[in-house]
């Protein structure tokens, strides 16, 4: 794949220290740029508390475990925003999509399934799953359908949208609010015990850690099969060293929160256990909403650099009239990205409400801008043909990390939109900046 | 100089298609035979391109038709016209500017693994060869093509015609942004694939280029076809008049 990476990487063969470096081991700049932003968001946050509090509550256990689980519903959708913003499209309609999902979803649980079945009949999650993914690949399929075959504008298309199923939400239950949810649904959305706790989340380190492994000795062994150039063997093992010492580090924090301790005097009632003095110290670990979101970007990111409809979603965004003539049926892939927008944006649905433990007909206002900004502070170019999966996730990771930071220190939520928009606009325009420079 | 007798690689019939009320390609007859060079020449504007567009599924004609082997045939979109081993180099190259060039080549026709998943590396050496082949200079295999120069990014498109075995050749100023030695080097391409057996149109504004490279001459005016023409029968002199005055030699002015 062309990326930026190994365009810089390639180039120029000298300079400093630090840009052979990065040449040796492929880092982005771009990248390195993201996690910096990150981590001076985290820091800051962290000593604004410390000096307006007198203890920082950002950096730790507890709040970067919360963090991951609200990052989750806004970075699922961010990875399908990469598609529609790559072929040079937009969705305004992916938080009042959420909203209306997430509705029918609570309807089809709580009022309509539990007559046929019975109260907390296993059916009745599958069911309700299976719905709602549906359901939303449906709804985008239909924008997909008025943009391509239509020729509506997707701006207008998905502006319409976000009033249209906003109100649909509105009318499903008349605004009331649905809860609660399928106990087995709500593990969908976290907490203490829709976690996988420590030995769970080592099992999750360790398959992780095999992953990154794999992919740096296939990688290596497919250049040598056709002679192409190898990196040193030192930014191989540095690579493979970063990789599983972030998945370590992960690991044992998420390990290192545990559960409240009215959860575990619940569960030690529940299961016979005494408590010993001093109380049990049972790990959160990964949270599951934590492990979609990696499995999602797994996933796309396996779809858009390994598969031809990845390739065509590249192709569409690079020159549309090229990928026509080429034989890409444009009009088809369209429908096929903004359906696959939905079935992501279903599965926030389902994440954020059984993480709410009710779905209401507000749920993810205002999700349209996180998700486009996560994009596009990821990388994904307004100009289109550009953007990766991981940088959406990162991107989702810095808007969520503003919010909750926002929260933390006690900013209202009008200063919060107020930043958020103006993170947008600042984001579009360091990519603006990012792109001539790099020209 | 192939006897043309039997049927035709290509018949073009009658093609008409306008846009707006301005009639781009009037009612225009053209034909290619195997192992064939035909060029279609004419003033910027006159349609060449137009017309050839209706072969490679660009365009659909509002009226006419399209033999291949004698057989009538409906292009109604690109993939058709690659269904029948039609290739094309167009005038614009049409390549994805944030894609490589291994990426170009293959687009819509990646090589795949057993597992169904686009195999890069192969599709690079695959680029790696044919390149080694068209131009040998060619080194930068892992940028998007946006970062080529103009000739390279020709040298592209020109693989990616040549690659998949056509039958039938759309070359639509193939050499525009070549260099001296290239422009030799895809001259010796075309006699190259002429001798396999290929049909090509050549559309080409190099008056020597086509008295060198083409078999027959058709020359486009206005969107009609003013007459077409063996190169071995005028001089550049005659094939110069029809495209500026726009008779064919020997009619009178
Ligand atoms: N998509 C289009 N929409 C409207 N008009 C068009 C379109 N394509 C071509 N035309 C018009 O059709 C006519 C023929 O254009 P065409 O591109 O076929 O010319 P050409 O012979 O290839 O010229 P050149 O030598 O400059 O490439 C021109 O008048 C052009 O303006
Ligand atoms: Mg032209």
């Amino acid at each position: 794949m062309t990326q930026s990476a190994q365009q810089t990487a390639r180039d120029g063969k000298d300079g400093n220290v630090l840009s052979r470096f990065l040449k040796a081991t492929e880092i982005d700049t771009r990248l390195l740029g993201m996690v910096g932003a990150l981590l001076l968001i985290w820091i800051g946050f962290h000593f604004y508390g410390m000096m307006k509090f007198g203890t920082g509550a950002f950096l730790t256990p507890r709040n970067l475990w919360n963090l991951s689980v609200q990052t989750a519903s806004i970075g699922i959708m961010a990875c399908g925003m990469v598609l529609v913003i790559v072929t040079r499209h937009i969705d305004l309609s992916v938080g009042s999509v959420l909203g209306f999902t997430a509705m029918i979803m609570g309807m089809v649980q709580v009022r309509w399934l539990p007559e046929v079945f019975g109260l907390g009949h296993p059916m009745i999650v599958v069911l309700t799953i299976l719905v709602g993914l549906v359901l939303g690949a449906m709804v985008g399929a239909l924008h997909g359908w008025l943009i391509a075959y239509r020729g509506i504008p997707a701006f207008i298309v998905t502006l319409g949208g976000l009033l249209v199923w906003r109100g649909m939400a509105f009318l499903v239950a008349r605004g009331e609010t649905i809860s609660p949810v399928d106990s087995t649904f709500a593990l969908l959305g976290g907490g203490p015990y829709g976690s996988v706790g420590a030995l769970g989340s080592w099992i999750v380190g360790a398959i992780c850690c095999a992953g990154v492994v794999f992919l740096i000795v296939n990688g290596r062994s497919q250049r040598r099969k056709f002679d192409f150039p190898l990196r040193p063997v030192w930014a191989e093992y540095f690579l493979a060293a970063l990789g599983c010492g972030l998945i370590v580090g992960t690991v044992l924090l998420f390990n290192n929160y545990p559960w409240p301790i009215g959860i575990v005097r619940q569960y030690a009632a529940a299961n016979d256990i005494t408590l010993p003095e001093g109380g049990l110290f049972i790990s959160h670990g990964f949270a599951i909403p934590v492990l979609i979101l990696i499995a999602v970007g797994i996933s796309m990111t396996i779809l858009m650099t390994r598969t031809r409809f990845g390739r065509y979603v590249f192709a569409i965004g690079g020159n549309p009239d090229a990928a026509l003539l080429a034989g890409i049926d444009v009009k088809w892939v369209t429908v096929k990205i903004f359906a696959l927008m939905g079935f992501l944006t279903a599965l926030a649905a389902i994440v954020a409400s059984a993480r709410l433990n009710s779905a209401t007909n507000a749920l993810g206002t205002l999700d349209e801008l996180y998700v486009i900004a996560a994009a596009v502070i990821g990388g994904t170019s307004l100009a289109g043909g550009v953007g990766t999966i991981y940088g959406a996730i990162l991107g989702a990771l810095v808007m969520q990390s503003l919010k909750t930071g926002m929260v933390l220190i006690g900013f209202d939520a009008a200063i919060q939109n107020i930043v958020v928009g103006a993170v947008l606009v600042l984001a579009v325009y360091v990519d603006i900046l990012y792109r001539k420079r790099s020209k | 100089m192939p006897a043309n007798t039997g049927t035709p690689l290509v018949e073009l019939r009658d093609i008409s298609i306008a846009f707006g009320g301005i009639k781009a390609v009037d009612r225009v007859t053209v034909d290619l035979y195997p192992g064939e060079v035909v060029g279609l020449l004419g003033h910027n504007g006159a349609g060449k391109s137009t017309l050839i567009k209706c072969l490679s599924g660009a365009y659909r004609a509002d009226a006419g038709e399209v033999f291949i082997n004698g057989e009538k045939v409906e292009i109604t979109n690109p993939r058709d016209a690659r269904a029948h081993n039609i290739e094309t180099i167009y005038q614009t190259l049409a390549l994805a500017d944030n894609l490589d060039a291994a990426s170009n080549l293959f687009l819509g026709r990646e090589l795949v693994t057993a597992a169904g998943f686009v195999d890069d590396a192969r599709m690079e050496a695959e680029t790696r060869k044919i390149m080694a082949r068209l131009n040998p200079n060619f080194a930068k295999f892992n940028v998007p093509v946006s970062a080529l120069s103009g000739g390279q990014r020709q040298s592209v498109a020109i693989a990616r015609a040549v690659y998949f075995n056509a039958r039938i050749l759309i070359m639509d100023e193939p050499t525009a942004a070549l260099g001296p030695h290239e422009t030799q080097m895809v001259a010796d391409l075309i006699q190259e694939l002429k001798k396999q057996g290929i049909g090509i149109f050549l559309i080409e504004h190099d008056i020597h280029a086509v008295m060198d490279l083409c078999d027959r001459a058709s020359v486009m005016k206005n969107g009609q076809l003013v007459g077409t023409v063996n190169v071995a029968d005028v001089t550049d002199e005659d094939i110069l008049g029809m495209i500026i005055l726009g008779k064919k030699p020997g009619q009178a002015a």
